[in-house]
Parts: C-alpha cells; structure tokens; sequence
C-alpha cells in the first residue's frame, strides 16, 4: 500500500486553530484581561495588548504586578494543555469542531506559582512564552518568560507546578 | 488608624486595575492590610466548575501585599514587588467572596518582606498563600 499523502495546509492550519480558539476562548478571566495567542506550529506565544485598566501605579505608569503574574500564569497553562492535548488533536481523538467551554478537556490546576519581577512593565504590549520543563501523568513543571520591546529584555519570569487533570488534589 | 492611611486608601482607590478587578479595601492596619473580591463571572478561569481564575487570586494578594508594606510604621514612599510566591491550597468556592490579609513582618533599608493568606466564606481552610519581597522607596 503506497504512503497516504499529507494532510493539506489548509486542514492542518484551521483543525490546530479551532483546537486552541475553544481553549483560550472558554475562559473568561483571559478575555477579561485581553490575552490572546500566536500559534507558529506547536509553538504559542502569549500576547498581552496594553490597556488602560491593567495599570498598578498610575504615576509611572506600570502594569500591576498582579496582571503581570496573571498573564504569566494564563501561559503556563494554555501552553501546557496546548502539548498535552496536543497528540489527540493531530490524531483526530479529539473532535475539535466539538470542543467547546462544555467540553474541554480539564484544565491542569496551579499547585504554586513564583514570580521574579525583573523591571517594571511598560504601558505597552507584552509577550510571553513557556517552556513545559516536565510533563508527567501527575505532576508537571512549567518555565515561564515575558518581556515587551525587545525578547532579551525579560520584565518578568516564574516558575509554576501544576496537577494534571484525573488526578485533581 | 495608622497615620497615613487615608493617602493609602486614596492612592489604591486610584489604581485602575484596582477598579477593573472589583477589589475592594477592607482594613489598614500597623502593617498589615485587607482586601476583598466579589465573586464575578468574569473571572472565572475553570468554565465547567466556575472556579475563579488562579490569577485574580495573584493579583488581589500582590496589591494586598504592597498595601501592607506601604503601612509599615517607617512610612515607604512608594513600593514594588521583587518577588513574589504563591501556594494554592484549594479551589475558591464559586459564588462565594474571597478576602485576602496581608502582612509586613519585616523591613530593612531597601526590602520588604511579606506574607498574606486568602479565604472564602469558610474561614478554616484557606484558599492560597502567598510570601514574597518587596522594594522599598524612602
């Protein structure tokens, strides 16, 4: 039997896009504060667009330090549910035109969070990216890095660790 | 009433993501400080259970926390979070309100150090903790 060919762009592009829309879309606190995400293949990059009401100190101004750590914490857990539901969306398990808020699978929950503000954060858009350092059938632990103008320049990092989901606390 | 809490409350009730959020000042106190969050839809971070994002949470304690360092005795001018660690303990209830007391249990020249704990309406189990340093402006 000859090789099947491969899957074009198109299907591709729109089955991993529809997988991580009901992901960041189902939740409402990351359309609270305006997260979206960017999606390079399985690589995702959070984006945080500046506005008025995530200033903390309104005589600089800064973003509070407690958005900062929020968006920081979105990341993590977008980008570590992204690669661990990654391999039943490309083999199709997953019915993504099904997934919704209803259907999600579980989230992974935070067990701690720690966060090292390096500089304060600039009334201006901010990115971050994570690194899923470990992802076993229990526990995981996610690197997690922001920065604004230029990728270098971090504002902010942490470090988190997650229970996954079906073997909740 | 420690001596400059009313630039305090005035300079908290000024801060935009204060607002946003929903958070609401409680108490200051000799360093210490407390916040509450209505329970809001909004910020649900968990659609099947309605449970409250993890990062409400991060922000009502890191205020709460920079709050009670702004009431230490030795008057900071101005402060800002170094570090700043938090435990989640438990899922807040949904429905429920969460308060978060913070407290400023050590200062030096240039660094805070503080800790806070955050409950819903059961107050014998709390929610999260959290621990971290902050700056120190004279």
């Amino acid at each position: 039997m000859g090789q099947s060919r491969p899957e074009s762009v198109q299907v591709v592009k729109q089955r991993r896009d529809s997988a991580l829309n009901a992901l960041v879309q189902g939740v409402p606190y990351i359309q609270f504060l305006g997260v979206t995400f960017d999606r390079r293949g399985d690589e995702l990059t959070g984006v945080l667009p500046f506005d008025e009401k995530l200033i903390g100190n309104p005589s600089l101004p800064a973003i509070h330090g407690g958005v900062t750590a929020a968006f920081l914490e979105i990341t993590s857990i977008i980008t570590l549910s992204w690669s661990f539901l990654w391999n039943d969306i490309e083999s199709g398990e997953i019915d993504v035109h099904k997934m919704s808020s209803d259907t999600l699978p579980r989230l992974p929950k935070t067990i701690d969070f720690s966060v090292d503000y390096l500089r304060p954060g600039l009334p201006r858009d901010a990115y971050a990216r994570a690194i899923v350092n470990r992802l076993g059938r229990r526990y995981a632990s996610v690197h997690v890095e922001a920065w604004q103008d230029r990728r270098n320049k971090l504002f902010a990092q942490a470090v988190c660790h997650f229970v996954m989901p079906h073997f909740s606390m | 009433m420690i001596k400059n809490a009313q630039w305090i409350s005035d300079f908290v009730h000024v801060m935009p993501h204060f607002k946003a959020l929903g958070m609401r000042l409680m108490s200051l106190g000799d360093a210490t400080a407390e916040l509450a969050l209505d329970y809001d839809p909004r910020l649900i971070g968990d659609p099947q259970s309605r449970v409250i994002h993890g990062g409400a949470v991060s922000a009502l304690m890191d205020t709460c926390c920079g709050l009670a360092v702004l009431c230490h005795s030795s008057e900071p001018k101005s402060t800002a979070t170094i570090d700043l660690r938090i435990d989640y303990m438990r899922p807040a209830t949904p429905e429920e309100a969460i308060q978060t007391r913070a407290e400023c249990y050590h200062v030096t020249r240039s660094v805070a150090f503080v800790r806070a704990t955050t409950f819903d309406e059961d107050l014998t189990r709390p929610v999260a903790s959290a621990s971290g340093a902050f700056t120190v402006e004279r």
